[in-house]
């Protein structure tokens, strides 16, 4: 469903995904973990046509999205790190806009829209504006927003940030059910370790721009001798922490588009 | 066309909803109508140049459009920040539906604000010239809404935080506003002046304007519309060019 070969990206001098293949297949829910500024969101970002590769080569359902963008966007849903949700705007308008922007046909929009907002229990509130509702309402509403046009691959991009253990445990099971039901393929990053293992048919750990793992939780965990995931990532990716770099990377990134260069 | 449609509707439902940001937004323009109206009216009445409510009226319901349309295409700002821009730009929809969509939804919010304040003028003492010449006025509001909305949408694609809309505000919008003839008849100016106000484009708004409203105007209106009529095309290729260039 997705193929990924030798895809670099760079920024200026700054290598920011080097080289790295990998294969998710049909039904499959795929995570892709990393620390903070491995280059897990760059390659999400690629992945979803926002960025273009420096080179490489993306296929997604047999097609290549630096190339034809809006049926590659027309096959995956995506859910931000940050949020993307209109405030001012009612649950129930927001997943219409969605509909409309991804082309739902109109006798199917209100009965998906309704069964999508029940289903993340959401539906009670549909006519309140999104800016009234809590992090982890709105979070539930975007995953929901998510699948509204069936889509055949969908991306979630550290979708548990912030939330707490009860809704996170709600969401996974959402997301596996309709896996399970709607043959979604699942491409998901999350820092949370436990969560991936529970979650993940396999996966794969980037770091500093490459892959350094690939396999099922299992085979990862086998492969470095540890009893948990987590212990198998801080085998693989060591355990400095990397945040300084990474911010003050973006920080270049944010002067420099200040002022004009908006690379 | 549905996505054109969807978006435009939002900008509605977000003016709309917004009941005391549209109360503040009127308070500016109904401080100059009267305080300017009535303060310099006895001067310009002195001057023989007649009624100054009379002459600022289309002034300040240009400046509205003006300050509306300029704003709705920066409010991008906001989406940007709260992430809801992302949401518009990953969907399978050309980006140039996208931008007319919300470029005609700023443009038509800032004609109902421009109707508005048309209705204070009307409760402050100002009479159009002829009623039949109301349609006209406003395929002029619509033009001066167009072109101020492109140009909104260009600058909202290109700034990226709140000093870049303090900038745009103080060094853009005040001085088209300042430099346009709203405020003083065009003719007899001062060389340098008489040059600028004619690089101006709401120039040629305000004056269309006025002469749809109280039937003077400086230039013909054939050459106000054709010249507002390229000037809207312009900045809406502008508009487009830079909203197809953002980055996330």
């Amino acid at each position: 469903m997705i193929r990924v070969q030798n895809l670099v990206k760079k920024f200026g001098e700054f290598n920011a995904v080097k080289d790295i293949s990998f294969e998710v297949q049909k039904g499959e829910i795929f995570a892709f973990l990393g620390p903070n500024g491995a280059g897990k969101t760059t390659t999400i970002k690629m992945l979803t046509t926002l960025l273009t590769p420096t080179s490489g080569k993306i296929e997604l359902d047999g097609l290549d999205p630096t190339h034809h963008r809006n049926e590659a966007r027309q096959r995956f849903g995506i859910v931000f790190q940050d949020p993307s949700l209109d405030g001012e705007q009612t649950a129930y308008e927001n997943m219409e806009l969605h509909a409309v922007l991804y082309k739902v046909p109109r006798k199917l929009r209100a009965e998906r829209i309704q069964r999508l907002l029940s289903l993340f229990e959401l539906w009670d509130r549909k006519d309140d504006l999104v800016k009234t509702y809590s992090g982890g309402m709105k979070r539930r509403l975007e995953i929901a927003r998510g699948f509204l046009h069936t889509p055949k691959i969908l991306f979630l991009d550290e979708p548990t940030l912030g939330l707490d253990p009860q809704t996170r445990n709600q969401l996974w099971t959402h997301v596996k059910h309709l896996n399970e039901t709607e043959q979604v393929t699942v491409f998901l990053t999350t820092h949370y370790m436990d969560e991936a293992d529970r979650v993940a048919q396999r996966i794969a750990i980037i770091d500093h721009g490459g892959i350094v793992a690939q396999g099922t939780p299992q085979e990862l965990k086998q492969q470095t001798n540890s009893d948990s995931l987590e212990q198998a990532f801080l085998a693989l990716t060591g355990s400095t922490i990397r945040d300084e770099a990474a911010t003050s990377t973006d920080q270049m990134r944010q002067v420099a588009k200040m002022w004009g260069n908006r690379r | 066309m549905s996505a054109i449609y969807i978006l435009w509707l939002r900008e509605l439902k977000r003016y709309v909803r917004s009941k005391a940001q549209i109360i503040a937004s009127l308070g500016q323009p109904v401080m100059y109508l009267l305080a300017l109206g009535f303060g310099l009216g006895p001067v310009f009445q002195k001057a023989g140049n007649g009624s100054y409510l009379q002459f600022v009226a289309p002034g300040v319901i240009s400046m509205t459009i003006l300050f509306s349309s300029v704003f709705s295409g920066i409010a991008m700002l906001w989406d940007r920040q709260f992430g809801f821009l992302k949401e518009t730009l990953v969907a399978p929809v050309p980006r140039i539906e996208i931008m007319l969509g919300r470029t005609l939804g700023g443009a038509t919010v800032a004609v109902i604000q421009g109707c508005l304040i048309l209705v204070v003028c009307l409760i402050a003492g100002f009479r159009p010239a002829h009623l039949s010449s109301l349609p006209l006025a406003f395929l002029f509001m619509a033009l001066i809404a167009l072109v101020f909305a492109a140009l909104g949408t260009a600058f909202g694609s290109i700034i990226q935080d709140m000093q870049g809309f303090q900038l745009i505000m103080n060094f853009m919008v005040m001085p088209i506003f300042f430099l346009s003839g709203a405020l003083f008849p065009l003719t007899n100016l001062p060389k340098v002046l008489a040059v600028i106000t004619r690089l101006d484009p709401l120039t040629y708004g305000v004056d269309a304007l006025r002469g749809a409203l109280i039937g003077a105007s400086h230039f013909s209106l054939l050459w106000n519309l054709s010249l507002l009529s390229v000037i809207a095309v312009a900045f809406l290729s502008l508009g487009a060019y830079f909203f197809s260039r953002i980055q996330l």
